[in-house]
């Protein structure tokens, strides 16, 4: 072999491929992965394509071929669309009048969320039997570190994550891409590159230069508005960060603006951390039809608030911030927040603290989102243990605990609040 | 209206008023002090709607009349003047705009040695609570207790971690008072102005507002609307482990030891011992410190955690050398005041170490 030659093997068959093959000489599949350090790297970044949507159609095959918008209801935002329906220009995260006005033939889905964690677990479970370091960052996405793993799986991290795709798509029938990089940043550039049934490979020789035409939004953690503020300073593109000394750029945006030339040299040291933490849990939903009534929105609030509780009771977490968010009908968001509250997982102290909050802001405006978030997480076992002052906490906590086990056993509707069911009229 | 005033008594006064006025005001006429030429004087006021100061100075008034201007802005303007002939021209708001907080009717009325508000105020004010939802601990609750045929005049601040409460004897015309709860940015401001004010300073109030006349400075608040705990109910009356010490060596102790601590948490563990006081510090990411103080103690060992800053902000507080810390056991609220004297009284919860 030269010494410029890059190994390739056959993604359907596994069977390694000679140099300058269009097609797997064992198998005839024209999908082969070539690269030039292909069987060194070893950061992976998984991602299902259109999960939501890909599991629904997976369910009932007579959706195959239509555009298929996952969302909810009329008033919602498109939570996953199919690649039919993209095609079209419909979006995640567009609002779901928008989405049936550019594609108004999609067939349009309310999430069924228990079965998606359902298929997610499998996916994960997957994902575990090929490396213990899995750092998922949603229920359809993960890193992946398989450093160590070749004698384990007989097979370069390539091979074995080829194999892990194939076998997802047969076995649970949603198909993911694959990003293979040395570094975690450049792993998730890479699994968007061949979307859907993905497998793309960003060695270190090219990083720099993969990187260069994107967008500095592509970073993760800049968003649209810190977008603009580096637009401002000339910095569009990846490229322009790069042409900038790290000196220079830490001059101009100290920490952050390191951390961005970092990143957009391919420079990220992060480890695949299985047991990276949550940061806040919060829930939020949509109304049908624009509310103002306080009354109305305190009741949603209420059971958002009893959902995060939830979530929180079962991580075994508590907070100690608040945050109220709300989307007014002209759609600006309002987030309002309080910190460096005594440490809580009990609804009714979340829903307390955030009613606080909407009383300030349910002055007269229509609402189409209102949302509840708790973070400064910290062990359960740190909150509510009450106070000098603060004696009612263990009664709250064995009334919560009550109505929890008889949910746990009866299901949700078996007990609720009084103040959950609307007024009579 | 013309007033012409020496600039050092303009730039104190303005000094006392300028401060409630907030830096960011969506009512443009907040920003603004307001002046009123009458007589021999000039009066400023100043308000954010919860606080009100008024100051009269003496003044040579060429023109009697009133106007309100930038209250910043004046004060930096006087601040910077030095003596000869400066012409500033500012954009006034009308007088006739600028709100009014004087109380209804304020119900009850006495004076107080200046030293003694101090007291009051210094002593507890580290205590009270900054967390908006329970706002009813966001001051300090001032009442009158009967104890014992005398009655005491009560400041008690609390945060649900620690408790604050000093007493002195009730002044005249303070029994019967309604209890009431002064906001922070009240006490804060009290704090200031009775650095300079003379002998006594003379309390109205009510229900719903209360006000401070400091010789020619006057502080009108409103009051915290809402309840304050029954506090009685969390002051330990069962420690029976007495543990006595020098206050200093303790606080420097304390103080050395928490350096190690991690900035949240901060937790001290004392292990009281037969005249034996053990200070640790434990921190997995940094180390450990150790330190030792004799102590007075000869009830059963026991080992407790503290929060150490609040532990340092109560030593601070107390006024002799000895200090009486009595504790019952490592889950319970110890009590912590002077040895003798139960005047200034502190309870502080414990911390699971």
């Amino acid at each position: 072999m030269q010494g410029g030659a890059a190994p390739a093997f056959c993604r359907d068959c596994l069977a390694p491929a000679a140099e300058g093959a269009r097609r797997c000489a064992a198998c005839g599949s024209p999908r082969l992965a070539r690269h030039a350090e292909l069987h060194d790297l070893h950061i992976a970044h998984v991602d299902c394509d259109a999960f939501y949507a890909s599991v629904e159609k997976r369910d009932d095959p007579g959706l195959a071929d239509k555009p298929l918008i996952v969302g909810g209801g009329k008033r919602g935002v498109v939570s996953t669309c199919c690649y039919i329906a993209r095609t079209f220009g419909v979006r995640s995260a567009m609002p779901m009048f928008k989405a049936l006005a550019l594609c108004p033939n999609a067939v349009v889905m309310k999430p069924d969320m228990a079965k998606y964690v359902a298929v997610a677990r499998r996916i994960r479970a997957a994902m575990e039997r090929l490396t213990p370091l899995v750092e998922p960052l949603s229920i359809d996405e993960a890193f992946l570190d398989l450093a160590g793993t070749e004698r384990l799986h007989h097979a370069s991290p390539a091979v074995s994550l080829a194999r892990f795709a194939g076998e997802i798509e047969r076995e649970i029938g949603v198909t993911v891409s694959v990003g293979l990089s040395y570094c975690k940043f450049l792993a998730k550039m890479a699994s968007d590159l061949d979307k859907p049934r993905g497998f793309a490979v960003i060695g270190r020789a090219e990083a720099r230069e993969a990187l260069a035409p994107l967008s500095i939004g592509r970073i993760w953690g800049v968003g649209a508005v810190a977008r603009e503020r580096y637009e401002a300073d000339g910095l569009r593109t990846i490229g322009d960060v790069q042409r900038r000394g790290e000196i220079d750029m830490m001059r101009r945006w100290g920490e952050e603006g390191r951390r961005l030339w970092r990143l957009a040299n391919g420079i990220d040291t992060r480890a695949v951390d299985p047991e990276r933490d949550a940061k806040s849990v919060s829930s939020e939903t949509t109304y049908d039809v624009d509310v103002a009534d306080l009354g109305s929105l305190e009741r949603t609030l209420y059971e958002l608030a009893d959902k995060v509780s939830l979530r929180l009771k079962r991580g075994d977490l508590a907070g100690r911030s608040v945050t109220l968010k709300l989307k007014t009908a002209a759609f600006q968001t309002r987030t309002r927040t309080r910190s460096g509250l005594p440490a809580t997982q009990l609804a009714g102290r979340i829903f307390a603290v955030a009613r606080d909050l909407l009383r300030h802001e349910a002055t007269g405006p229509k609402f189409r989102l209102i949302g509840v978030g708790v973070a400064d997480l910290c062990p359960a076992s740190e909150a509510d243990r009450g106070d000098l002052v603060d004696s009612g906490v263990a009664r709250e906590k064995a009334t919560e605990r009550a109505i929890d086990a008889l949910r746990e056993k009866f299901g949700k509707g078996v007990i609720q609040k009084g103040l959950t069911f609307p007024p009579r009229r | 209206m013309k007033v012409t005033l020496e600039r050092a008594a303009l730039l104190k006064a303005l000094g006392h008023v300028h401060r409630v006025v907030e830096r960011r005001n969506t009512i443009p006429i907040l920003s603004n002090v307001l002046l009123q030429a009458k007589g021999q004087s000039l009066t400023l006021k100043a308000t954010d709607l919860d606080i009100e100061i008024t100051e009269t100075l003496a003044a040579d008034i060429g023109q009697a009349g009133g106007t309100t201007l930038p209250a910043h802005t004046l004060y930096d303007i006087v601040r910077k003047i030095p003596d000869g002939a400066q012409v500033f021209q500012l954009q006034a708001l009308p007088e006739a705009d600028f709100p009014d907080l004087s109380a209804a009717e304020l119900t009850h009325k006495f004076a107080l040695a200046a030293t003694d508000l101090k007291r009051l105020i210094d002593k507890t004010q580290f205590a009270i609570s900054t967390e908006e939802t329970r706002y009813y601990l966001n001051g300090i609750f001032m009442h009158t207790v009967e104890v014992e045929g005398r009655t005491l005049l009560r400041a008690v601040a609390t945060d649900g971690h620690r408790l604050a409460r000093v007493e002195i004897p009730a002044p005249q015309g303070a029994a019967g008072m309604p209890g009431v709860i002064i906001p922070r940015k009240a006490v804060a401001e009290i704090q200031k102005l009775v650095e300079d004010a003379g002998e006594e300073v003379s309390i109205e109030l009510s229900t719903t507002k209360a006000r401070f006349q400091f010789g020619a400075v006057v502080m009108t608040t409103k009051l915290i609307d809402g309840t304050f705990p029954d506090y009685q109910r969390v002051i330990p009356t069962g420690n029976d482990k007495r543990l006595v010490l020098d206050k200093a060596p303790f606080a420097a102790a304390v103080d050395r030891v928490s350096t190690i601590s991690s900035e949240r948490g901060r937790a001290v563990k004392l292990s009281i011992a037969e005249g034996r006081l053990t200070l640790t510090v434990n921190n997995p990411d940094s180390g450990s410190a150790t330190e030792e103080v004799e102590v007075d103690y000869d009830a059963a060992p026991i080992d407790i955690g503290f929060n150490a800053r609040y532990l340092l902000d109560i030593t601070q507080q107390l006024d002799s050398d000895t200090a009486l810390i009595r504790l019952a056991d490592p889950g319970s609220p110890t009590l912590l005041q002077d040895r003798d004297g139960a005047a200034a009284l502190y309870v502080l919860m414990p911390m699971r170490v």
